[in-house]
C-alpha cells in the first residue's frame, strides 16, 4: 500500500515535470519574439538617436558622410510586394477555382502538389533563374514593348518608361508574384473546400453556372479567409530576400519608373550588412530590419486574425 | 423570351470565359515551375560532375568542387533540426494537450503562426545581434541556431495539428487503464501522431536546407574544409549566392550545380514527406 502511494506520487511529479517542460518550450516562443524585438531595438538605437523619425522620410544613403534614410528601400519593398499581389491574386484565384471545381479528380492531387512544389523551390533558385533566364528575356522582349505602348500613356506612362535593363522593381515584383502564388492559391483552395457542399449544390440546383457559384456563393462565404490568404502572401512577399536581391538592381535611388533598379529592405540587408563599416551604418541597417519585421508582423497578424475568424465561423456552423 | 435567351447566353459566355481564365491561371503556374526546373537541369546537369563532390570550393577563376559547402550545409541543417525539433514538439504538445484554458496557449499559437512566415533575414539579424556580436566571429553554431529558429514554428504547427487529430477516446482509454498523463502523451498520443510529426520535421528540413538569408550574417562562408562549428562555415546557399553573382565562368558553373543539387534535395524531401504522410493516413 505504502509503495503504491509513493509510486502514485512519483507519477504525479513526473506529470508536473512533463507539463512544466512543455510549458517552458511554449513560453520560449513568446520569449523568442520578445528577444527578437528587443535585440533589433537595441541594435538600431544609434540610428534612432541620430536620425529619429526623419529616417523614414529621408532618401539619403551615404555611408561616407554617415547620412542614412530608409525611404528608398521601404518604398521598394512596398512597391515590389504590391506588384506581386496585383499579379498573384487573380492567378491564385483561378488556380484555386481550377483545383476545387474544374480539375478532373485524378489530376487534382498531382496538380495541387505541383503548385506546392513551386513554393518549395528555394528563393535563391528564383533569384538565379530570374537574373540569368528571366531578366534577359524580359529586357529584350517585354520591356521595349512596355516602353513603346504603355510608356506613352498618360498617368501610368512614366512608371513604364526607362531603359530596358531587365533588372528593376518590375522584374522583382513579377518574380515575387510567382513565389507567392502557391501560398495564396493553397490558402484559397483550403478555404474554398470549407464551403458546405449543400450551399453549392443549392446554387447549382437553382441553375447557377460554375462561375456564378464561385463568384456569388463561395467567394462571399469565404471572403475573410481569402483576404487572410492574400495577407499571408503579402507577408511572404515583403520579407522575401534572395530572389529580390538578384534582380532588383540594388540602387539607392528613388525613381518613378518601375523599370529602373531600386532596392528593398531585405536586399539592402543581404548586400550591405556584412560590408557595413561603422556603428551608424550597421545600426541603420538593423533599423531597416526592425521596420521590416514590424510591417510583416502587422500584416501577418491581420492575416492570421482573418483566418481564425473564418475558422470560428466554420466551427459555429457545424 | 428573347431577352431571357440573351441573358442565358450571356451567363454562359461569362461562365465559359471565367473558367477558361482559371484554366489559363493553372497553366500559368505550371509554366513557371517547368521553366525554372528546365533551366536548372539545362545549366546544372552539365556542371554536376563527380568533381563537385570530391573537391573544395576553388579560388576565383579556378575549377573545383563544392564538397566543403555540401558538408557544411548538411552539418548545420542537422544541428539546426536537432535543436529545433524537440523544442517544437514539446511546445506543440503543450498547445494541443495542456492549452485548453488560459491566455497563454492562444497567444503562443498566434505568435507562432506569425513567426512561421516571418522574414528569415530578420532571424539572421537577430542571431547576429545575440550571438555573433558576443563571440565576435561568424560561426557554424550561429548558422545552426538561426536555422533552428526557423524549424521551431513549423514543427510546433504540425505537432499541434497532428495531436488534435488523435481521437480523445485513445487518451481516455489509456487514462482509464491508470496511465499518468505524461505516459499517455508520450506513449499513446505522440506515438499515434508520429507519421504526421515526422512529415512536419521533413518539411522543416526542406525549408531550412534552401535558406540563404539567415546564413549570410551567421555562418558566413569558408573557402576551405572545416568541421569546426565554432568557425565560419561554408554552406551551399551562400556559396551559390557568391558564385552566381561573380563574373567567373567556373564559379557560375559551380553555382548552377549547387542550385540543381539543392533544388533536387528540397523537392525530394517535399514529395517524400507527402507520400509518407499519405501512406500513414490511408493505413490508419
Amino acid at each position: 500500500m505504502f509503495t503504491h502511494e509513493t509510486r502514485l506520487k512519483r507519477q504525479a511529479i513526473f506529470d508536473l515535470l512533463f507539463r512544466s517542460l512543455t510549458r517552458v518550450c511554449a513560453f520560449g516562443v513568446l520569449a523568442l519574439l520578445a528577444a527578437i524585438i528587443i535585440s533589433l531595438l537595441v541594435g538600431s538605437m544609434p540610428a534612432i538617436h541620430a536620425f529619429g523619425l526623419g529616417f523614414l522620410a529621408s532618401s539619403d544613403w551615404d555611408p561616407v558622410s554617415g547620412k542614412f534614410g530608409g525611404m528608398v528601400p521601404i518604398i521598394g519593398t512596398l512597391v515590389t510586394s504590391g506588384i506581386a499581389l496585383l499579379i498573384a491574386i487573380p492567378v491564385s484565384f483561378g488556380i484555386a477555382i481550377f483545383l476545387t471545381e474544374l480539375s478532373p479528380r485524378v489530376l487534382r492531387r498531382p496538380l495541387g502538389i505541383a503548385i506546392e512544389l513551386l513554393a518549395g523551390i528555394p528563393s535563391i533558385i528564383y533569384g538565379m533563374w530570374g537574373l540569368f533566364e528571366f531578366a534577359p528575356l524580359f529586357a529584350d522582349h517585354v520591356e521595349p514593348w512596355l516602353n513603346k505602348h504603355v510608356g506613352a500613356l498618360p498617368y501610368i506612362g512614366p512608371f513604364f518608361s526607362g531603359p530596358p535593363m531587365g533588372i528593376g522593381l518590375l522584374t522583382a515584383g513579377i518574380i515575387l508574384a510567382i513565389m507567392v502564388i502557391p501560398f495564396i492559391a493553397s490558402v484559397m483552395r483550403d478555404v474554398f473546400d470549407v464551403v458546405p457542399t449543400l450551399l453549392k449544390e443549392s446554387a447549382y440546383g437553382l441553375g447557377a453556372t460554375t462561375w456564378e457559384v464561385m463568384w456569388q456563393v463561395v467567394l462571399p462565404y469565404t471572403k475573410v479567409g481569402v483576404a487572410g490568404g492574400i495577407m499571408l502572401g503579402l507577408g511572404r512577399a515583403l520579407g522575401e530576400t534572395m530572389a529580390v536581391t538578384f534582380v532588383i538592381g540594388n540602387a539607392h535611388e528613388l525613381s518613378k519608373s518601375l523599370l529602373m533598379p531600386g532596392n528593398s529592405i531585405s536586399s539592402a540587408l543581404a548586400n550591405e550588412f556584412n560590408e557595413a563599416v561603422g556603428d551608424l551604418y550597421t545600426s541603420s541597417l538593423i533599423e531597416l530590419g526592425l521596420i521590416l519585421f514590424f510591417i510583416t508582423f502587422v500584416v501577418l497578424s491581420i492575416a492570421r486574425y482573418m483566418l481564425y475568424k473564418l475558422g470560428q465561423r466554420e466551427g459555429q456552423a457545424a | 423570351m428573347n431577352t431571357m435567351l440573351n441573358l442565358y447566353t450571356r451567363r454562359r459566355i461569362v461562365n465559359a470565359v471565367g473558367l477558361s481564365v482559371s484554366v489559363l491561371a493553372m497553366l500559368f503556374g505550371l509554366f513557371w515551375l517547368c521553366w525554372i526546373l528546365l533551366t536548372l537541369l539545362d545549366h546544372g546537369l552539365p556542371a554536376l560532375t563527380p568533381v563537385v563532390f570530391a573537391q573544395m570550393t576553388p579560388p576565383p577563376g579556378n575549377s573545383g568542387g563544392l564538397l566543403n559547402a555540401i558538408a557544411g550545409s548538411v552539418m548545420m541543417t542537422v544541428v539546426g533540426t536537432l535543436i529545433g525539433t524537440p523544442i517544437g514538439i514539446l511546445a506543440g504538445t503543450y498547445l494541443a494537450e495542456f492549452g485548453q484554458r488560459g491566455w497563454m496557449a492562444p497567444l503562443t499559437r498566434f505568435i507562432n503562426d506569425v513567426l512561421l512566415s516571418a522574414p528569415s533575414i530578420v532571424i539572421g539579424l537577430f542571431v547576429y545581434e545575440m550571438y555573433v556580436v558576443r563571440v565576435k566571429h561568424f560561426s557554424g553554431w550561429a548558422g545552426a541556431f538561426a536555422l533552428s529558429i526557423l524549424v521551431i514554428p513549423v514543427v510546433i504547427r504540425t505537432t499541434e495539428n497532428m495531436l488534435r487529430l488523435v481521437p480523445s477516446t485513445l487518451r481516455e482509454a489509456a487514462a482509464a487503464l491508470g496511465a499518468p498523463q505524461w505516459k499517455v502523451i508520450n506513449f499513446v498520443t505522440l506515438r499515434a501522431a508520429r507519421a504526421g510529426i515526422i512529415t512536419g520535421v521533413m518539411l522543416a528540413v526542406a525549408r531550412i536546407s534552401g535558406e540563404t538569408a539567415p546564413l549570410l550574417f551567421t555562418a558566413l562562408n569558408n573557402q576551405f574544409w572545416s568541421s569546426n562549428m565554432s568557425q565560419p562555415m561554408a554552406n551551399l546557399p551562400v556559396v551559390i549566392f557568391q558564385f552566381a553573382m561573380s563574373p567567373y565562368d567556373d564559379w557560375q558553373k559551380l553555382a548552377w550545380a549547387g542550385a540543381l543539387l539543392i533544388t533536387l534535395s528540397v523537392l525530394t524531401l517535399n514529395i517524400l514527406a507527402r507520400v509518407l504522410f499519405r501512406q500513414s493516413a490511408t493505413t490508419h
